[in-house]
């Protein structure tokens, strides 16, 4: 499917699909959205840039393994449940932090932290998948 | 009385594990001389234990503890009473001089540091099994002595030898845990009581209960591995694959008596009845006539007394089970002498292994002059084990015999038994004792020499223990016998029993047991000979059975592997899925559940219907694609319809994930698909078409059937109500299934996620493997296995 036309729009859409795909995750909380959709939004983007511009750009332009992504995802959801033991609530509990920026205040939460775990760990497990499919033995 | 003295207690127990911690580096800094640091733990518990020995004394008992889940009721809780604080003394005195003989006797081995660290850890163990109050505390310390006691046993890890025996050790002794597991729940299941101390206060409901013969069984399989009762003795001798150390520590003193440990500690509520005073003693009495036939075969010096303890624990559980109170002191005073003269054995046994290189008595002689210590400690140790005076062995014997010696048929049988056991065992222990010392000095023995006081220390302390213990008999009893026994009997009781001759009945079945060995003792090479010859008639053991039943268990799974993995996909499709179909409608028929037929809507808006006709499309060109891409798009456009119908019905993140499911599963199928190099099109014959057609129809009806049930169902707003309420107020998010999925289900979503990233980890690798060999996946099928 390496189509002149395909593979030079790819990369345009790719970063236009994950800047969208944070797009979703961030307004998650509050509109449709979320750490879910937002990781398979991203895991389609490169899964489009590797059936186009075959898979070492993509690994490249990664840079981590992407099942070392989900391993860091996992990670931060583990840790953003952990932190609420030292406030002595339950595990998972969430914690609300509101910071002043720039005249505006932005709500940082566990729970968004946990959202961003979600995320990586879609993204990560499910373009390893697929890169390691679309791989050839040539390639 | 109950006195509470929590805090210090809980610290001398956790104590063991955390030397452990700082053994290798300890060893490290001081080498073989970190010994004498790590000594100091044992022996400042046992100094901790000690200070209860009045308590005690005086009927009193210890507990202690911490809860740890009140919900189920389980605690982190201890009991000390005389049985096990007398338990615990020996667990720890006796590890203070095995952590010291260690030192001597593994000097400049490479892994010392690492052995400490298990020895400290198997005591740390051990102790928390005796006394342990909770049954779930006392279950994990009993598998913890089984895994530390692997390690040990297989500590030197390079010989097969070992590690078999370690594994050995290791199914049988954690078989047994199983068991024990099982008894302990019906027990708190049948009583509600999840503690010892509690439960021996229960008084008979054990005993009149319906259960008693299964909850009876269940804890002699526990005892019985760990006791190493016949016919599951073989592990015990093929653990002498440790370094002696280990033999010295968890199979004469320790470990192998938590078995019996058990039957003692409850002998209150299960004892007492006939099933435990027929089955205890059978047992006990052919383990101990066996063991002893078996050690008078061997040459080897530890195997001997590998053996001797398999016949000294017959004997325990035999006394155990016999129901008089003497008998019960008798145990309780044989255990405390086995543990002190054994445990000399075993390191005299290892000195001269150490020192003259060879532990084959035909093959030892004349130390006497060169090792003046060691043979004193183990002449010492062999006249107790004998039971002769003035050693603790004797006192322990009389009380034997005054316990036995009943009329009645029964009572008889036991004490021949009881007087054949003995004679033999003083055959062994003074062959043992003495061939290796007397005599003429063999030539190859000529550079032998006197161990390091690290290595004599140990058992000149325990011979010299056994002395004072039957000197001061009235001390020793106040202090270990009378408490011990009053707890494992389950009243108080006193023993009066000295060195001071007494005539009567045991005094002369004692004469009869010396005139016995003896005889036996001057024709021990005759025996042994005439025991070689039934062993090699017999032909087959135990020992050998354990090997034909771990071969027969892993044929017995490579079978069943065979049959329901036979590597087929299809087949695992087909199986799946004709069990999804006859789930969802058999009992929906069965129980008359069938859904009203759907009323027609009186007017859909058109744009419904045209959505719902593009699903329609979608499938039905999948049906009639002519090549699979074709087939997996077409999936992908009912999908998207599916999607559409979400967003019209007011779920647009449901919709919204729809959609991107549904790319990503078409590239992902359409990538699987080209990997695969399958035929583009589909070739099946005519009757598999309709079989797998018939599956395909029967699941979708059911999943027809079963939404219609649902829907038609009265709807329950609770959650749904509970959740529009707090979404916004309790944890700041509008979109409430977000919400749902990240704060109110949170601790659901960090488990998918985590399975999310294992499934992926697993279709990686299952991808790589396929990619690096161009083997099928399925080449570890079970018959090419065993064919290698």
């Amino acid at each position: 499917m390496r189509t002149l036309i395909f593979s030079t729009v790819a990369p345009y859409l790719t970063s236009l699909m994950v800047v969208f795909s944070i797009f979703v995750l961030l307004r998650g909380h509050n509109e449709p959205g979320g750490g879910f959709i937002g990781g398979l939004i991203a895991a389609s983007a490169f899964a489009i840039y590797g059936i186009a511009c075959g898979v070492s750009p993509v690994r490249r332009a990664l840079y981590f393994h992407p099942m070392g992504l989900a391993g860091f995802g996992l990670l931060v959801g583990t840790l953003a449940g952990v932190l609420s033991v030292f406030f002595g609530v339950p595990f998972m509990t969430g914690l609300w932090a509101y910071v002043p920026l720039f005249g505006d205040t932005v709500a940082l939460s566990t729970v968004l932290m946990f959202d961003i775990g979600v995320y990586f760990v879609v993204v990560g497990s499910i373009t390893s998948i697929a890169l390691a499919l679309e791989e050839r033995p040539s390639d | 009385m109950d006195s509470v003295t929590p805090s210090t207690t809980f610290l001398v127990l956790l104590l063991p594990f955390f030397a452990a911690l700082f053994a290798p580096l300890l060893t490290r800094v001081f080498k073989h001389n970190a010994a004498w640091i790590l000594a100091l733990v044992p022996a400042v518990m046992v100094w901790h234990f000690a200070g209860f020995l009045g308590e005690i004394a005086d009927s009193e008992v210890v507990t202690g503890g911490y809860r740890w889940i009140p919900a189920f009721n389980v605690n982190f809780s201890w009991y000390l009473d005389g049985l096990s604080l007398t338990f615990a003394l020996l667990i720890c005195g006796i590890g203070t001089l095995i952590v010291l003989y260690s030192g001597g006797y593994l000097k400049g081995h490479e892994h010392l540091g690492r052995f400490f660290s298990f020895i400290l850890m198997f005591m740390g163990s051990m102790l928390g099994l005796v006394v342990s109050d909770s049954f779930l505390m006392f279950f994990v310390f009993w598998e913890l002595t089984s895994i530390t006691s692997f390690l040990l046993i297989g500590f030197d890890h390079k010989r097969e030898a070992s590690r078999r025996a370690a594994l050995q050790a290791l199914v049988v002794t954690g078989g047994g845990g199983l068991f024990l597991l099982a008894g302990l729940l019906m027990i708190w299941n049948i009583t509600g009581i999840s503690e010892m101390s509690l439960l021996l206060r229960s008084g008979d409901i054990l005993v009149n209960s319906p259960f008693y013969i299964a909850v009876f069984v269940l804890v002699l399989g526990g005892a019985f591995t760990k006791s190493a009762q016949f016919p599951l003795h073989f592990w015990l001798p093929n653990a002498m694959e440790a370094p002696t150390p280990v033999s010295a520590y968890l199979h004469s003193a320790t470990m192998v008596k938590a078995g019996v440990y058990l039957l003692m500690r409850l002998n209150p509520v299960l004892g007492d009845t006939v099933a435990w005073e027929t089955v205890l003693p059978i047992f006990g009495g052919t383990t101990l006539i066996v063991g002893t036939l078996l050690a008078i075969r061997q040459t080897d010096l530890k195997l001997m007394l590998a053996y001797t303890t398999v016949s000294s624990l017959g004997l325990l559980v035999m006394l155990t089970g016999f129901g008089s109170e003497k008998a019960v002191s008798a145990a309780v005073m044989y255990l405390v002498a086995h543990s002190l003269f054994k445990g000399a054995l075993f390191m005299v046994a290892g000195i001269i292994d150490h020192e003259a290189g060879t532990r084959d008595v035909t093959r030892l002689g004349g130390l006497m002059s060169v090792m003046p210590i060691t043979f004193g400690a183990a002449i010492a140790s062999a006249i107790s084990m004998a039971g002769l005076p003035p050693f603790f062995g004797f006192l322990a014997k009389e009380e034997i015999y005054y316990g036995l010696a009943h009329p009645g048929f029964w009572p008889v049988l036991l004490t021949v038994v009881a007087i054949v056991g003995n004679g033999l065992m003083f055959v062994i222990g003074f062959a043992v004792a003495l061939k290796p010392f007397l005599g003429p000095k063999k030539p190859e023995l000529q550079h032998a020499h006197e161990g390091p006081v690290l290595l004599w220390l140990g058992p000149a302390t325990l011979a010299v223990f056994s002395l004072l213990t039957a000197l001061f008999s009235g001390v020793s009893h106040r202090f270990i016998t009378n408490p011990m026994s009053s707890a494992v009997e389950g009243e108080p009781l006193n023993v009066t029993i000295s060195l001071i001759p007494h005539i009567g009945l045991p005094l002369l079945l004692s004469a009869v047991t010396i005139g016995f060995g003896i005889i036996a003792y001057r024709n021990v090479d005759r025996l042994r000979a005439a025991m070689a010859n039934l062993l090699a008639a017999i032909g087959w053991g135990p020992d050998q059975g354990f090997d034909q039943f771990i071969r027969g268990l892993v044929r017995g799974s490579f079978h069943l592997t065979r049959l329901t993995q036979p590597g087929r996909l299809d087949l695992y499709m087909k199986a799946t899925f004709i069990l999804v179909a006859v789930c969802i409608i058999v009992p929906m028929v069965y129980f008359d559940e069938l859904p009203a037929f759907p009323q027609w809507p009186s007017d859909p808006p058109f744009y419904e219907l045209i959505i719902m006709a593009i699903a329609a499309i979608g499938l039905l060109s999948v049906l009639y694609a002519e090549n699979r891409l074709t087939a997996i798009v077409s999936l992908g456009i009912q999908g998207f319809a599916v999607a559409l119908l979400f967003m019209l019905f007011g779920a647009p993140d449901l919709s919204f994930t729809q959609f991107m499911v549904e790319t990503l599963s078409v590239v992902i199928l359409a990538l699987v698909m080209t990997r695969l190099r399958l035929t583009p099109t589909d070739r099946r014959p005519m009757g598999r078409t309709i079989l797998d057609l018939s599956i395909a129809v029967a699941c979708g009806i059911g999943f027809v059937l079963l939404l219609l049930s649902v829907t038609q169902l009265p709807f329950d707003s609770t959650l749904s109500e509970f959740f529009t309420r707090y979404s916004l107020s309790i944890a700041h998010g509008a979109n409430i299934v977000n919400v749902i999925l990240v704060d109110f289900r949170g601790t659901d979503t960090w488990g998918e996620i985590a399975v999310v990233m294992v499934a992926g980890l697993a279709i990686l690798s299952l991808i790589r493997i396929r990619a690096r060999s161009n083997h099928a996946i399925a080449s570890n099928d079970p018959s090419e296995e065993e064919g290698r």
